[in-house]
């Protein structure tokens, strides 16, 4: 056996078997650019400039979550507030446009810091006390849903009170890409690169993967998922704030339902529900497919009662298919590591 | 104590570099370790050997900074130190592998090593190519191939384990200790294994390793540490020993008059397993269990013993081979008609796989008979209570109400409990799983009095066991089971400590 007979396969083995997995984002995307294909072919119009915007802008929100929500389900927890904390936060920053006339910018500064609040809340109870994350974050899905009633108290933020400026982000593009979609693309890179490069982003994936060994090797469990949740929340109040400025109006229903569309798009992406692995790349780009194809469907004509079936599909075959990359990995991986040993 | 014997080669006339002196540990009532002592020289290869329970693990788990001893001391490098935790171990240059590897299946192996503190150049970011290049010179240390950039998943328990082994390494280890390291191995992973180890002493290191295997204790061990029923017996130079002195010593005491076997008389054969394998798991295993006599499966640890039971009750598929019950041949892979046939398992584990915990003990004897104490598919409360109302008193339960849930109950009488639940089906044969494990001394007699009142009235019972004096004590015959194989079947007459260690570890008396 010598050593350059035998690190030529493995390693060969090892780049294929990176491609393999680098290939599900590759997958995704192409999936959403076959849909786009597909129906432009039946509707002229799908393609249009401003259906492509249109498409963009409504998969930003869900992605931005996403990012969020990836950090904290590779550490095998949960965040199920996140469309709460949107709500609550977008609700908030208009009330403060209204009564107390903030500046523009600040809107996002107030969005950022409700959100990690209530991060730092969930962050606590689920590593201080150690009640499960899914509890945790059910039960402030609820409470903040409650508190944003009493707030708003069936009022309406309406555009005439948002600086127009504000609501610049939601509508205005550069070269025909919309100001909200570069904001989100700057965040997926800036998390997606610190998960990579960082000691602090690996223990996220080391903690997911196995709680008990990250014990062992001395990695600050409980920091870095508090840290995790307190990203996640932020990140959801930002979203409250892009939400405003998108819609220029908001009432006590904003971002209802929101968290499990984001589960739902980060686990397409290929985040591994139980923790461990996947990528903030993946789940913008899951949030990006699960909305190109509601758009289609709206396109083609189809009811729209049929997204939410598709949708759900959609995850039952992402989950399906990640159990078989698994077993398909694993066997692979156990056959590479035979052939070497025979040579 | 410390013998400075001069087998293989030059043993070292330095100081030690870890020496441990008289240590104690109890939990709660239960004495685990009585006098915990070993010295490691710098270079030599030092094996650890004993019964299972003799202390081994827990000196271990002292040495690796989980459990604090209760008296004793520990010097490493000739200074007293107390170690706080696993960490503190680590920094002071002791590193332990577990014999479950402890790694990051979705990461890679070069990141499974450097985890929490790699290689990073400017902004803190993480230099992976240096990650790499770490990772091979340490591997080439090692003279092993593995590529650093794949996930850990999938790797075999033998390149796990390299991979904890070269983690060890990264922390400038100069005390491995390693707890049955080749346990799992196959012959072609242990000599690769051997090959490392001796690499690591030649690099100055000490390595104390825990095994079942003598022949592999003579083969690549300078000095041995006998332990026995949580004391230390002796160290000494391999070539000053033989494998018998070994063995003498690992089981050296009287065997106590504990269990109260009466003698019967075996009838028809209840249960006939022929030829029975299951593949990598055992192979070719042939027995038959009458009624009134009770076989004991004895072997090490992960032999394969639960395993045989497992598929002889239909819980794991047999790839071939057959179950006969009664005469009548089982299907494969179903646990429902082995106990319609008149089968029950005892597990091992029973929190997990025996009881339901939060229900009532006349709800966990009646689980198993719910089919016979319904009406209409309706359970009669009153049934199941008159059922453990009959069971309670003849398992000598102790209980507030029959209603308290068994969580409420201490290990020996949840026990009970369990094995309530499967005589409560009247069954032919009764296969029990380690029947005494982790319960007190008073039950254990209890239990073993109840087995031998279900033998005396015609039950056929397999017994899995891995305490020796509770094999000799209760089995009418014994079948040692090492590594998937069938290595003996002996009658009572021919059952001592000693042949039936040496089927189970592999010995031939020849090589004495």
């Amino acid at each position: 056996m010598t050593t350059q007979t035998a690190r030529r396969p493995s390693g060969l083995m090892s780049s294929r078997v990176s491609d393999f997995l680098r290939a599900r984002e590759v997958g995704i995307a192409l999936l959403v650019v076959v849909i786009v294909v597909v129906t432009t072919v039946n509707n002229h119009h799908f393609a249009d400039s401003a259906s492509i915007q249109q498409m963009l802008t409504g998969a930003s929100l869900i992605a931005l979550l996403g990012v969020g929500e990836t950090m904290v389900i590779v550490t095998r927890n949960v965040d199920l507030s996140v469309g709460s904390v949107l709500g609550l936060s977008a609700y908030i920053i208009g009330d403060l446009f209204k009564h107390q006339h903030i500046p523009a910018w600040s809107g996002f500064v107030v969005g950022i810091a409700i959100g990690a609040a209530v991060g730092a809340v969930n962050g606590f109870i689920t590593t201080v006390l150690r009640v499960p994350s899914l509890v945790v974050t059910l039960a402030m899905l609820y409470i903040i849903r409650g508190l944003d009633g009493v707030i708003v108290n069936g009022k309406t933020i309406d555009p005439d009170v948002i600086p127009a400026s504000f609501t610049a982000v939601g509508y205005k593009t550069v070269f025909g890409v919309p100001w909200l979609a570069i904001i989100v693309v700057v965040v997926v890179i800036a998390v997606g690169y610190a998960m990579r490069t960082f000691r602090a982003g690996r223990d996220l994936y080391a903690i997911g993967s196995n709680p008990d060994a990250a014990a062992l090797a001395g990695i600050p469990i409980e920091r870095r998922v508090f840290t995790a949740f307190v990203v996640s929340g932020a990140l959801a109040g930002l979203g409250g704030a892009l939400f405003l400025a998108l819609h220029a109006q908001v009432d006590n229903s904003g971002g209802i339902g929101y968290e499990l569309t984001v589960v739902a798009a980060v686990v397409v992406g290929g985040v591994a529900i139980f923790g461990g692995s996947g990528t903030v790349v993946g789940a913008a780009l899951g949030a990006l497919l699960l909305n190109t194809i509601s758009q289609a469907l709206v396109a083609s004509k189809i009811s729209a009662f049929w997204n939410q079936a598709i949708a759900g599909a959609l995850l039952l075959a992402a989950i399906g298919f990640d159990r078989w990359l698994t077993v398909r990995l694993t066997k692979r991986l156990r056959s590479s590591e035979g052939a070497h040993r025979d040579v | 104590m410390a013998g400075d014997g001069g087998a293989r080669g030059a043993l070292p006339t330095e100081e030690p570099v870890l020496v441990l002196e008289h240590a104690q540990k109890s939990f709660g009532a239960v004495q685990a370790l009585e006098d915990g002592s070993i010295t490691l020289y710098p270079g030599e290869a030092h094996a650890l050997v004993g019964e299972n329970g003799a202390g081994k693990s827990t000196l271990v788990k002292i040495l690796a900074g989980v459990h604090r001893p209760d008296a004793g001391r520990l010097l490493i490098n000739g200074a007293a130190v107390s170690l706080a935790g696993p960490a503190a171990a680590r920094d002071a240059g002791v590193s332990i592998i577990y014999q479950e590897p402890t790694l990051f299946p979705d990461l890679s192996v070069a990141e499974n090593i450097f985890i929490g503190r790699q290689p990073t150049g400017p902004g803190h970011r993480i230099d992976r190519a240096e990650m790499r290049r770490l990772t091979r010179e340490i591997f080439a240390r090692l003279g092993v191939e593995l590529d650093p950039n794949r996930p850990a998943r999938g790797l075999s328990v033998a390149d796990q384990q390299i991979v904890e082994i070269a983690k060890a390494l990264s922390f400038n280890a100069n005390v491995l200790v390693m707890d049955e390291p080749t346990a799992a191995l196959t012959g072609v992973e242990v000599e690769r294994l051997f090959t490392v180890m001796a690499t690591l002493r030649g690099q100055g290191a000490a390595v104390l390793f825990i095994s079942h295997r003598l022949e592999e204790v003579f083969a690549c061990s300078q000095r041995v540490t006998i332990m026995r029923d949580g004391r230390f017996i002796l160290t000494a130079p391999i070539a000053e020993v033989t494998i018998d002195d070994i063995i003498r010593s690992m089981v050296g005491r009287d065997l106590d008059a504990l269990f109260p076997k009466t003698e019967t008389q075996p009838g028809d054969a209840v249960l006939e397993v022929d030829h029975l394998s299951s593949q990598g798991v055992f192979e070719d295993i042939s027995f038959t269990v009458r009624s009134g006599e009770i076989v004991a499966l004895a072997g090490l640890v992960g032999a394969g013993r639960s395993e045989v039971a497992r598929a002889v009750f239909g819980i794991d598929r047999r790839t071939s081979g057959k179950v006969l019950l009664a005469g009548e041949e089982l299907p494969n892979g179903q646990p429902g008609a082995a106990m319609a046939a008149g089968m029950a398992l005892v597990p091992e584990d029973r929190r997990q796989q025996g009881l339901v915990m939060d229900m009532g003990i006349d709800q966990n004897i009646a689980l198993a008979s719910l089919r016979r104490l319904s009406s209409f598919g309706l359970i009669r409360r009153s049934s199941e209570r008159a059922l453990a109302k009959t069971w309670a008193p003849r398992l000598q339960l102790k209980f507030g109400t029959l209603r308290n849930a068994v969580s409420t109950l201490s290990g020996g009488n949840q026990q009970k409990v369990v094995l309530g639940k499967w005589l409560a089906r009247e069954p032919r044969l009764l296969i029990i799983d380690e029947p005494t494990r982790g319960i007190d001394v008073g039950t254990k007699a209890e239990v073993h009095r109840i087995l031998d009142g279900l033998v005396a009235d015609g039950m056929a019972v397999l017994m899995i066991s891995s305490e020796l004096p509770e094999v000799l004590g209760m089995a009418d015959r014994v079948l040692v089971i090492r590594e998937g194989r069938m290595t003996a079947d002996l009658t009572r007459a021919e059952a001592d400590e000693q042949t039936i260690m040496r089927a189970a570890t592999g010995v031939s008396s020849e090589a004495a």
